[in-house]
């Protein structure tokens, strides 16, 4: 038995978060003249090459310098500009988290940060370059919003709600493109979670290109054990609108989340705090557990740390047994 | 030649900032007291410079602190805010009386400074080394829109152990950012003791020169020399400047100069006294 999908995903047609910012962004340069985009050495990777050939007093390659890097974009920040700065998540917000925190955040600069390379499946580079902690080190810091956009046109909705707010946002990116889902900007509100696929005997929360391997277990599990499962993105995990979440779990009563990204301080643990006082039932964290990643492939990867469409059917299989 | 009426007229201006400087001076110790918390040194140390900068050169004050084009100041050695505080109250930016609020609850004047609390002020420190950034950030700013202000970053010695300074030295020389001047406050002390013991920072004025910078030297402590100095390089608006300010930590208060004890200290009640005391002789003796 599989319940219908709201978003009918294209798995033919892979496009990635990183273009949709690249993309949205040099699109934005035509109408916000005070529109800043710096880079820490990593024009081309992060996508925003375009946007500094076309806008070449409005870019600044720092060099590999994030320090310097969040430093300038808020002093920019603060003097009425809106300042997009891109690099690997895992040197920043990685390396100069004490000066997002401060220069920016206390501050309330006008900042957003794109953290690049996010997750597990950042190609071969190996543990010092997958960004498994960056949702715990910036959703905690007061004033600051995190945004974790599904695909590609989710990732340039985020570049548009980052330009109209005035707050630091900081924008999870990856490096691997992946299927597309929502297709048009109309088909989904970025700041709600989205309800992929509706269902009543699970709910199955998750963020970013891993929901894909979320929904195909899911997809097999239905099938196998005769049940139907909700399945929710969240593309905005601060501020969390955990209305459609109590719903979710009040219907289903047990709830599941996934996550390329440390088990310790991510969506999970955003998901328990907004509802577990709310609606307190079974709820089981699947993303890495308390370790580094290494070299290899992302189906490699996905497999060794437990979170590919096997290993996540496996556990969901498993906490349902325990939970009957 | 100079006329002597010129002569004169500067003279008293020198004076006057000298006054200035002496009530800023007295200002922080009473501040700093009542607070029982706080860091005396090196606000002491910057007093001459600070009347210099707020009551002669730059386009600061309560009137304009929100318009585009006033200059800015970015302290980047927060915890030395109690003589930013002392000079922004003397400048009319809040009353004096709220000096007496440092540091407790519900204050617009936080322990370390919060650029949304408090009228003028324009970045929040407190973790050393991020100011320059800043700065950079503001000066790119007024180059992009013709705004053509000032950005003026107050450092210190000990924070050049931080390497975002060096990340901020490298940019500022390369990109010759227009209309920034950095002034770093050398007093030789730190926290944890002298510079030269801690971290020996070597021949500062040499190291930011082989990055291609300009650097002037002054003595901090000498209203004349800061005038002078302020005056040549606020009319060299084509590259930054960096300017080594040599100050005595704690300056004015005889058991206080030139002693790290007092870098993060304020003085008991008993030592208020005393130290006003010494303020008042070391003025009158000056004139």
């Amino acid at each position: 038995m599989n319940s219908a999908l709201s978003y009918t995903p294209d798995y033919q047609n892979l496009k990635g978060v990183r273009e949709g910012i690249g993309d949205e962004l040099l699109e934005q340069a035509k109408t916000h003249p005070n529109l800043y985009v710096l880079t820490a050495n990593l024009k081309e990777s992060t996508k925003i090459d375009k946007f500094a050939e076309n806008n070449p007093e409005r870019f600044f390659d720092v060099g590999v310098a994030e320090q310097n890097l969040a430093g300038i974009s808020a002093g920019l920040g603060l003097s009425n500009n809106i300042v997009f700065m891109s690099s690997y998540s895992v040197f920043s917000p990685g390396r100069n988290w004490d000066q997002i925190r401060v220069s920016i955040c206390y501050s309330n600069a006008n900042v957003k940060i794109i953290g690049g390379h996010t997750g597990i499946a950042t190609g071969k580079d190996g543990a010092t370059h997958q960004a498994l902690e960056d949702l715990a080190i910036t959703r905690v810091i007061p004033n600051m919003q995190v945004l974790t956009p599904l695909d590609y046109i989710q990732a340039r909705e985020s570049v548009k709600h980052a330009i109209l707010s005035k707050s630091p946002i900081y924008i999870r990116s990856y490096r691997e493109k992946s299927p597309q889902i929502f297709h048009e900007e109309k088909n989904f509100n970025l700041l709600k979670p989205q309800i992929i696929k509706e269902g009543k005997d699970l709910t199955v929360f998750s963020s970013g290109p891993i929901l894909f391997e979320a929904l195909k277990a899911i997809e097999k599990i239905e099938k196998e054990l005769n049940i139907t499962v909700e399945l929710i993105n969240i593309s905005s995990l601060k501020p969390l609108d955990s209305t459609v979440l109590i719903q979710s779990l009040n219907k289903t009563k047990i709830g599941i989340s996934v996550e390329d990204h440390q088990i310790s301080g991510g969506i999970g643990s955003a998901i328990l705090e907004a509802t577990a006082e709310e609606i307190p039932v079974p709820f089981k964290i699947i993303g890495i557990n308390n370790s580094f990643g290494e070299s290899g492939t992302t189906k490699e990867l996905y497999e060794k740390y437990g979170i590919s469409e096997n290993k996540i059917r496996e556990k969901i299989i498993q906490f349902l047994k325990r939970n009957k | 030649m100079e006329s002597q009426l010129l002569k004169n007229e500067k003279f008293e201006e020198i004076k006057k900032l000298e006054k200035v400087a002496y009530e800023l001076r007295v200002s922080v110790i009473k501040t700093l007291t009542h607070a029982e918390s706080g860091h005396s040194a090196g606000a002491l140390g910057l007093a001459d410079i600070f009347a210099a900068l707020y009551f002669k050169f730059l386009n600061i004050h309560p009137e304009n602190y929100q318009d585009e084009k006033r200059d800015r100041v970015v302290l980047s050695a927060g915890h030395v805010c109690p003589i930013l505080y002392s000079t922004l109250a003397k400048r009319g930016f809040f009353k004096e009386e709220e000096l007496l609020t440092l540091r407790e609850i519900d204050s617009r004047l936080q322990g370390h400074p919060h650029n949304n609390s408090l009228p003028g002020v324009e970045n929040s420190s407190g973790p050393l080394g991020q100011g320059i950034s800043i700065g950079i950030g503001m000066a790119i700013n007024s180059q992009n829109k013709n705004l053509n202000y000032y950005t003026v970053v107050i450092g210190s010695d000990g924070e050049l152990n931080e390497g975002q300074v060096w990340e901020g030295a490298m940019f500022l020389a390369h990109h010759k950012i227009k209309r920034l001047i950095w002034i770093i406050d050398r007093n030789n002390i730190q926290i944890d003791g002298y510079t030269k013991d801690i971290l020996d920072l070597g021949n500062i004025k040499n190291k930011f020169k082989s990055f291609g910078l300009e650097v002037f030297e002054i003595n901090g402590n000498k209203m004349e020399e800061i005038c002078l100095a302020l005056e040549t390089v606020l009319a060299i608006i084509e590259s930054p400047i960096i300017i080594i300010a040599n100050t005595i930590p704690g300056k004015g208060v005889d058991f206080m100069e030139y002693k790290f004890e007092w870098h993060g200290k304020p003085p008991s009640k008993e030592e208020e006294s005393k130290a006003l005391k010494s303020l008042e002789e070391n003025f009158k003796n000056a004139k």
